[in-house]
């Protein structure tokens, strides 16, 4: 077992891990960060998804070894400081982006990395970029729209509800 | 100006801030103090004999407290089908039984032989890997028609030719059926493939299993659509564990479709691994083995034929399916291609005479069982592909066949001939709300744009209905259901004026802590932020049945809204007495009781605290207290409907589709949220595309599944699906439940599947491939590129 420290959400945090411990997994069982979750073994789904250094990164595909010293942000760290939610948060919640929930912490990472790179997206690059997140409750309508939404852009061309 | 609260309004959803923020409280995310770790072993070939299972070099691996194998559950019941289907000759339904563990034979690759419990999850895999196994294979039976014609394979060994049952629906009808299409002027005939699905939850199955020695009391913590359903198959069939002495838990579920509505053989496992061992056991899935174990859904093979004038007006059908039921029955396996699919062959039209076949087949894949929709996208997608290939045979219109054939609204109530009775509808109404919203006029003008592109556009066209809620108790037991389906909801006032409502409903999705809140809070003319949804936990809810089937609302939201009534009556009493008027001249509106044509007047909260402090109280002729239940067992299945347009443009060079857009106007009764309705019909829109253009479950010839993970199954991916257009407004209200609503959860993924494939094959013969009549289901480019070139 050897200990890795990191920095999640703006601390400094340290658990010990076996060599073969995931980022996601040192972040669920060992910093009981459960909001990352996963949902397949194949680094297809992207409910894992976090930021290492910013970059939007599959937890599940990545060795918490790997990562020592890094930044990572996860969903629990995306609210704003009074605890509201963040603009991504929120366009998903006025936009019913999310149903069963399992998904959404991915889908919030990827979508805010996207619009940190890009931050007036068409509605092909979103639904490009969210490639390696699955959901299978919204159809994704709801989704690109409250990510279209958090950009800026208006979205009163989509169809209503 | 829109409602912002109440019935009608579309509030944003108040679980959202949980999900969004990693507040969630998922099964996988749940810790218990001196957990222990479980890994299933599971069998690797889809048939074998279990010679020996040698668990010793495994047992003395570090970390390992136990192992369990078949052999320890054999004093243990089966997990029972939840529905009983003689065949057609009154033969018995074939029951095997469904051990929790595999016990001398493993009959599908990720059958579970072996539980290994650790000190950590690694070491228990680790484990596993050390059992030493003895297994003959066995031949394994994948295809249906040869489970069906060599009798000497047999998944189970008492079971012959592997047919579980040969229904017949309805048998008297048959002669009458053949008759007409002997005298028909016009027979169109297709055979056609339901593929077979994966539901694909997001979040993986997971249980926690949590014996107290000291009480004798079991925990488990479990995703499932029904925990009481759960419980009661433990308590009643599987371990024989009094219901009082086990608590089922569905906590945050990260969706179902159907396959988390089962009870599982890991449920058993972990909890009496956890009382072997006196310490919580956990199991949480992997993806692989969702795919290998998950209940798969459709896979059906169906010969259906139509029977019509030369003017299009239908005269008859009849099929003859074979349904795959896989290694075991799941629970509702036997009612799924039965009672969800064939008494829904005679969809939206006026076709007199209908008889459906169903075959039931054992094979040694996944157990089959109910994925969203359960029977009535295979009933949908044989009806509508044979309407649309019956319309191109005899040269009439794709709307006008429809429009001919469909019901009128002054039919309903109208008694199909498989055995429905329709309350109510206005299918007319909604195929002119598509045509509106899908500008169909304007096809031909995209159609010749996409042509410039060098692309050929298809228009597909799908009227479909559904059967949902399920119901009545009474009628469904007649025809072999061995449950109730009913709901319940417990409201219970507390002292200070807020509400805790308890209902039987499971929310794994759907929003129901918003809507449910919405509901009760108009009624009783309160804020909705003083409302609470509790679901989910067998120790806090009355009995009730679960999410699933398109039910929540229209049976456990009927129950909720009939306890919610109760609560008012007693509240009218309560109020006549401390406004000393008689109970006949209070009012209830807006919060308030009041004393008829006057001013005087108590308020909600005043009547709730004093009915739980009782010092001005009619005590000698009523009970303290403001707590109501309500069980609710509907007078009928709710009949949405609708009319949904897919336009797609095909690539002629390489087989690629893509949808160019998507409309469905639907009819749901009354909508209680908007929002949630749209999101519902998005989601099952979503599903109803991947099954018909990327989706596909496939085993080799040995059984072997090859599309066992998120690289080999093709998932809708946002860039795979468009906006869609989705409407409501064309509401005819349900007539036999209290808020006149409809199910639709189950509705987009019902009616989407052949508007897709309809607008490819439309698409093609447009193009001039007038020797394509239908392609099977992934419409995927290699096959639409094949049958152009076929």
């Amino acid at each position: 077992m050897t200990k890795v420290t990191m920095v999640v959400n703006g601390k400094s945090v340290s658990a010990e891990t076996e060599g073969r411990t995931l980022l996601s997994g040192y972040l669920r069982e060992g910093l009981g960060l459960t909001g990352t979750h996963v949902g397949c073994d194949t680094s297809q789904c992207g409910a894992c998804v976090v930021h290492v250094n910013g970059k939007a990164v599959k937890s599940c595909t990545i060795f918490a070894q790997d990562v020592a010293g890094a930044e990572v942000r996860t969903i629990e760290g995306m609210a704003n400081a009074d605890g509201s939610l963040g603009v991504v948060q929120q366009a998903f919640q006025d936009h019913h982006g999310l149903q069963c929930g399992f998904c959404t912490p991915g889908m919030v990472m990827s979508s805010a990395a996207l619009l940190a790179e890009n931050p007036k997206p068409t509605e092909a690059e979103v639904r490009h970029y969210l490639e390696g997140n699955i959901c299978r409750c919204t159809g994704y309508h709801n989704i690109v729209k409250a990510v279209l939404a958090a950009s800026g852009q208006d979205i009163a061309a989509i169809p209503a509800e | 100006m829109p409602k912002d609260h109440g019935i009608g309004a579309s509030v944003k959803r108040r679980e959202d801030i949980r999900f969004l923020t990693g507040q969630g409280r998922y099964t996988a995310d749940i810790d218990l103090h001196k957990q222990t770790y479980a890994y299933f072993a599971r069998s690797e070939m889809a048939h074998a004999k279990i010679n020996k299972i040698d668990t010793k070099a495994a047992a003395a691996m570090p970390g390992v407290i136990a192992i369990m194998t078949g052999e320890d559950f054999v004093g243990m019941g089966g997990n029972p089908a939840g529905w009983y289907i003689p065949s057609r000759d009154g033969a018995a339904m074939k029951e095997p039984k469904r051990p929790v563990l595999a016990h001398g034979k493993v009959r599908h690759v990720g059958d579970a032989y072996a539980i290994v419990v650790a000190e950590t999850l690694e070491q228990a895999k680790d484990a596993a890997a050390a059992i030493e196994v003895d297994f003959t294979e066995l031949p394994a039976i994948v295809n249906m028609a040869e489970a069906v014609a060599n009798s000497a394979n047999r998944v189970h060994d008492e079971i012959d030719n592997n047919v579980c049952f040969d229904w017949g629906w309805i048998e008297d009808n048959r002669a009458a059926v053949d008759a007409a299409f002997a005298k028909a002027p016009h027979v169109t005939t297709l055979e056609l493939v339901n593929n077979r699905l994966v539901p694909n939850a997001m979040e993986p199955r997971a249980s926690i299993g949590d014996y107290d020695a000291g009480t004798g009391d079991y925990k488990l913590y479990t995703t499932s659509q029904n925990p009481h359903l759960t419980r009661l198959l433990i308590s009643a069939f599987v371990m024989g564990i009094p219901e009082n002495k086990l608590t089922v838990i569905a906590p945050d579920v990260g969706g179902g479709f159907g396959s988390k509505i089962y009870h599982y053989g890991e449920e058993a496992a972990v909890l009496a691994a956890s009382k072997a061992i006196r310490r919580p056991v956990k199991w949480v899935a992997e993806r692989s083995e969702s795919f290998l174990t998950d209940a798969h859904g459709r896979d059906h093979v169906t010969r259906i034929q139509l029977a019509l004038e030369k003017d299009g007006t239908f005269l008859a059908l009849r099929t003859e399916t074979m349904a795959n039921v896989g290694a075991y029955l799941s629970n509702f396996s036997t009612a799924t291609p039965t009672f969800l699919h064939g008494t829904l062959m005679a969809g939206p039209y006026k076709t007199p005479l209908v008889y459906v076949n169903v075959k039931a087949v054992f094979t040694n894949t996944a157990p089959v069982d109910a994925y969203r929709g359960a029977g009535r996208p295979e009933a949908t997608y044989s009806i509508e592909r044979i309407v649309d290939l019956a319309a191109d045979e005899l040269g009439i219109d794709k709307v006008e066949i429809r429009r001919k054939n469909l019901l009128t609204p002054d039919m309903f109530p109208y008694t199909s001939p498989v055995g429905l009775v329709y309350d109510v509808g206005n299918y007319q109404a909604t195929l002119d709300k598509l045509i509106e919203l899908g500008d169909l006029a304007g096809f031909e003008k995209r159609a010749a744009a996409s042509k410039a592109k060098g692309k050929l556009r298809g228009l597909g066209l799908s009227t479909w209905i559904e059967a949902c809620g399920i119901a009545p108790s009474h009628l469904v037991g007649q025809l072999g259901a061995r449950v109730g389906l009913y709901d319940a909801a417990t409201v219970r006032v507390n002292a200070t004026g807020t509400i805790s409502v308890m209902t039987g409903a499971h929310s794994h999705g759907q929003g129901h802590e918003t809507v449910f809140a919405q509901i009760v809070a108009e009624r009783l003319g309160i804020a909705e932020s003083a409302v609470e949804i509790v679901h989910g936990d067998t120790s806090k809810i009355p009995f009730g049945m679960g999410s699933y089937g398109s039910r929540s609302l229209a049976v456990a939201g009927s129950a909720m809204v009939n306890a919610v009534d109760k609560i008012i009556a007693k509240g009218k009493k309560i109020a006549a007495h401390m406004l000393e008027a008689a109970e006949g001249d209070i009012e209830f509106a807006d919060g308030k009781f009041s004393v008829a044509g006057t001013d005087k007047a108590k308020t909600f909260g005043e009547v709730a605290f004093s009915a739980y402090v009782p010092h001005n109280y009619p005590l000698e002729t009523l009970e303290p207290g403001l707590d109501e239940t309500s069980f609710y067992d509907p007078a009928n299945f709710t009949y949405p409907a609708g009319a949904y347009a897919c336009e797609v443009e095909v690539d002629p060079a390489t087989g690629h589709v893509e949808i160019a857009s998507f409309t469905c106007a639907d009819d749901f009764g009354n909508v209680m949220n908007p929002m949630i309705v749209a999101g519902q019909v998005h989601g099952g829109v979503g599903q109803g595309i991947g099954q018909a253009m990327l989706e596909n479950t496939t085993y080799d010839a040995n059984g072997q599944l090859l599309s066992a993970s998120y690289m080999d199954y093709a998932m809708p991916r946002a860039e795979d699906v468009p906006f869609y257009t989705v409407d409501h407004s064309c509401n005819t209200p349900c007539t036999h439940n209290p808020l006149g609503v409809k199910g639709c959860g189950e509705a987009g993924a019902i009616g989407s599947p052949p508007a897709v494939v309809n607008a490819v094959v439309d698409a093609l013969q447009r193009g001039g491939y007038k020797h394509v009549t239908h392609i099977d289901m992934p419409v995927s480019p290699s096959r639409v590129w094949s049958a152009i070139n076929g």
